[in-house]
């Protein structure tokens, strides 16, 4: 299993991991959540210790692992979720529903639980499982009989995360990679959260075939997204100002293939606006047929400033050390290789078919006034933000010189709730903003500097 | 209105042209669908306009009516199709819309089943979001909804992506043949809880499951009824907020007279009345501003997302 190598696009849907591909690690129910590469060599850190994690390889994504102590030292194995599992957790939910008990005889005094820090690494050392030492606690606790049903539960999964814990495998998609940025690091994403990002996607009507052009300076996650949605078809094109590229670090956390990096381009915004009116003498011969063959052909394929080397950058190791990735170099397609010149010439010709721009260090209404002549007349277009205003100006702006129609700006507001019998509450603690987005429709007019 | 066939791709070079679906923007609130036929016409407030004067024109250009009252003909997208649909049943908006696709982890290839299809204002959305190789199976028990719903993806192009099938999937289930090979499954039904069995067997092992309902009551059954065979179990609310832009010329006099923080404020009170003179100032620089718009949609439906859990 583990040699197959991700040849086919078909990859993007795999639902078993293969031997280097990136994973999403939650680590107790999103307590942690850690991006990793599955090779024979790479470890995940777990409170103080190392777990290997070959045994994920050629696991199916959404499988559970617990840690155990192997012959060879600490490891994860895969919980199989069996019938009467289920069903004593169902018991357990039925018991609450009906509750009498309440927090009258509690006293917070710190003498309730008997077992001390040396019994229980004792127990450790007699091969005690996780599991039993959770056990062991609650025997233990002198008032978890007199807990409610629900802070016994309660009790119970705080306890099972410190001595049990179990790391789930995720697939890393656009969902899970947005989310997991927005609650490690919101500043790297520009605060932008996964029911706005959804809303780019849509409001620039993202899909197969599509040409979008993109101003991705919030670490490569639109381009991400959007390739994703693209299946490898169409191009995503991402322009900048000036000589280099923006990161486009996010994109290796997705499973992508060749065939999908190969539709993840760059461009820079001086050379799309360049040659406009020896592209508009060529006008008359019409030219739909895009060709690829060989991308990598293009004279520029061996400077571009993203090797494939370069380290997954997420991983905490800047931040605080615990987890540890080790990537490896890897034969394939890289993301963000300069446009291919017919393409280029396609795109001058007909336009691209979408814009989204998230772009938090540049004011909304110069770029778009740089960028929106590239845009098909009748579509549609996209600014994220995390601040209101430079929207504002920018809707504005568009308005006053009659560059769109449909304008809009939407700020999206996203609720969790805890749905438990008899305890169905929304969250105690919601993100209050994911930011803003301002959308529209290019509309034709007779100045377009293509025409 | 999806450029998979590539003849219908928007370019600078594409114009309207006979048997195109177009959108007939007269402001934001206000649009309709218009399939062109040379010889029609259409008539609204601003007055009648040609279908053949618009042939040969360019998408998002202005074309007007005989007595000059103007409108935009735009290509149709799935939002715009979405606040143009005739609407059979309560339909989903973008904010839901976009975060069930989001959430379901939809790509192309995917293959999606939906129940009830409704007015098929979600089923556009699947459909750009699995094309062009996978598919939208939606059902519906009642025939004539099932039948307008073909006649709207035959009519927006989609009905080589969508199948309509007439099913009562509460009563007896998705179809037995479309069992392990979903990537994902849509509910949107009074009674979830009864569809949520035979959703299960339809998943592929951590396939994702969405049901949208707007009472809690039916949120609770439907994730009692999830405990068993799936994970992940997570509710969200999804609403959007909308903002009025407006220029404004503000008051800058305080600080032309160089007088920070003295009386002018407080003159204010004494003057509230002689609110035309300050308006009619003109000393200002014109600023823009946002505020939330003053009404807004409250509450649409609780989205319910669970994962089918790994059975090894």
């Amino acid at each position: 299993m583990s040699t197959i190598k991700p040849e086919e696009d078909a990859n993007q849907n795999r639902r078993i991991t293969w031997d280097g591909c990136s994973v999403l690690l939650d680590i107790n129910d999103g307590d942690r959540l850690v991006f990793s590469r599955l090779t024979s060599g790479s470890i995940v850190k777990i409170g103080n210790k190392n777990y290997p994690l070959q045994p994920l390889i050629g696991c199916p994504f959404g499988s559970l692992f617990q840690v155990e102590n192997g012959i060879n030292g600490p490891c994860l194995s895969r919980v199989i979720s069996t019938a009467e599992a289920n069903n004593t957790e169902e018991k357990r939910e039925c018991g609450i529903k009906d509750e009498s008990r309440d927090n009258r005889a509690l006293v917070d005094n710190n003498t309730a639980q008997t077992l001390t820090g040396e019994d229980i690494e004792g127990l450790r050392r007699q091969g005690a499982s996780g599991n039993e030492i959770v056990e062991a606690l609650i025997a233990n606790s002198a008032t978890f009989e007199n807990k409610t049903a629900f802070s016994q539960e309660k009790y119970r999964l705080k306890k099972q995360k410190k001595y049990a814990p179990k790391v789930l495998l995720r697939r890393p998609f656009a969902r899970s990679i947005c989310d997991t940025y927005f609650k490690k690091y919101p500043a790297r994403i520009g605060f932008l959260r996964v029911d706005t990002l959804s809303l780019l996607l849509s409001f620039a009507n993202v899909t197969a075939q599509s040409d979008v052009l993109v101003v991705d300076m919030i670490g490569g996650l639109i381009t991400g997204a959007v390739a994703e949605r693209l299946g490898g078809t169409g191009y995503v094109c991402n322009t900048y100002r000036g000589d280099s590229p923006y990161s486009l670090e996010i994109v290796r956390m997705f499973n992508f293939g060749d065939e999908i990096n190969r539709r993840i381009v760059r461009l820079p915004l001086a050379q799309l606006s360049a040659s406009q009116t020896e592209v508009s003498k060529e006008n008359g011969q019409h030219q739909p047929a895009i060709s690829f063959d060989d991308p990598s052909n293009q004279p520029d394929a061996s400077i571009s400033s993203i090797p494939s080397s370069q380290p997954v950058s997420m991983e905490e190791n800047t931040v605080s050390n615990t987890e540890t990735v080790v990537s490896k170099v890897y034969k394939a397609a890289k993301p963000g290789e300069k446009a291919p010149e017919d393409v280029i010439k396609s795109w001058k010709e007909n336009g691209f078919s979408s814009l989204i721009i998230a772009a938090p260090d540049v004011d909304a209404w110069s770029i778009v006034k740089e960028v929106l002549p590239f845009l098909a007349f009748s579509a549609p277009f996209v600014i994220y933000h995390q601040y209101l205003q430079p929207l504002a100006t920018c809707m504005h702006n568009l308005q006053v010189e009659k560059m769109a129609i449909g304008l809009q700006i939407t700020e999206p507001w996203l609720r969790e709730y805890q749905v438990l019998p008899s305890r169905t509450h929304p969250h105690m603690q919601m993100s209050a903003s994911g930011g803003y987005v301002l959308s529209g429709t290019k509309i034709y007019n007779d100045n377009q500097p293509n025409k | 209105m999806l450029p998979i066939d590539s003849t219908k791709k928007l370019s600078f070079n594409r114009n309207i042209s006979d048997g195109d679906l177009v959108i007939v923007y007269e402001k934001h609130d206000a649009m309709k669908a218009v399939k062109v036929c040379e010889k029609s016409v259409l008539e609204n407030r601003f007055g009648v306009f040609k279908h053949s004067d618009w042939i040969g024109k360019p998408f998002g250009c202005k074309v007007s009516s005989h007595k000059g009252g103007f409108v935009y003909l735009l290509a149709p997208t799935p939002e715009l199709w979405t606040l143009v649909l005739s609407h059979r049943t309560q339909i989903l908006y973008i904010a839901d819309i976009s975060f069930v696709v989001m959430y379901l982890e939809l790509i192309p290839g995917c293959v999606v089943l939906e129940s009830g299809t409704g007015s098929g204002s979600l089923s556009t959305s699947l459909a750009r979001a699995i094309a062009p190789t996978g598919h939208v199976y939606t059902f519906d028990f009642h025939e004539q909804r099932a039948a307008a719903a073909r006649e709207d993806f035959e009519k927006t192009g989609l009905s080589d992506l969508v199948t309509v099938g007439v099913r009562d999937i509460q009563g007896e289930g998705f179809p037995k043949d479309l069992v392990g090979v979903a990537d994902a499954v849509f509910l949107d039904l009074p009674q979830p809880w009864l569809a949520i069995p035979s959703a299960g067997e339809m998943l592929k092992p951590d396939g994702v499951l969405c049901s949208f309902s707007p009472c809690i009551e039916q949120v609770q059954r439907s994730s009692e009824t999830l405990t068993s065979k799936f994970t992940d179990i997570r509710t969200f609310e999804v609403l959007l907020r909308t903002y009025e832009v407006r220029e404004v010329k503000m008051d800058q006099s305080q600080s032309e007279e160089g007088t920070p923080g003295s009386h002018r404020p407080c003159k204010r009170k004494h003057r509230a009345s002689d609110a035309s003179l300050w308006q009619q100032d003109n000393s200002g620089s014109p600023v823009v501003m946002a505020r939330p718009s003053s009404e807004a949609r409250g509450h649409t439906g609780y989205l319910t997302f669970a994962r089918l859990k790994c059975v090894a």
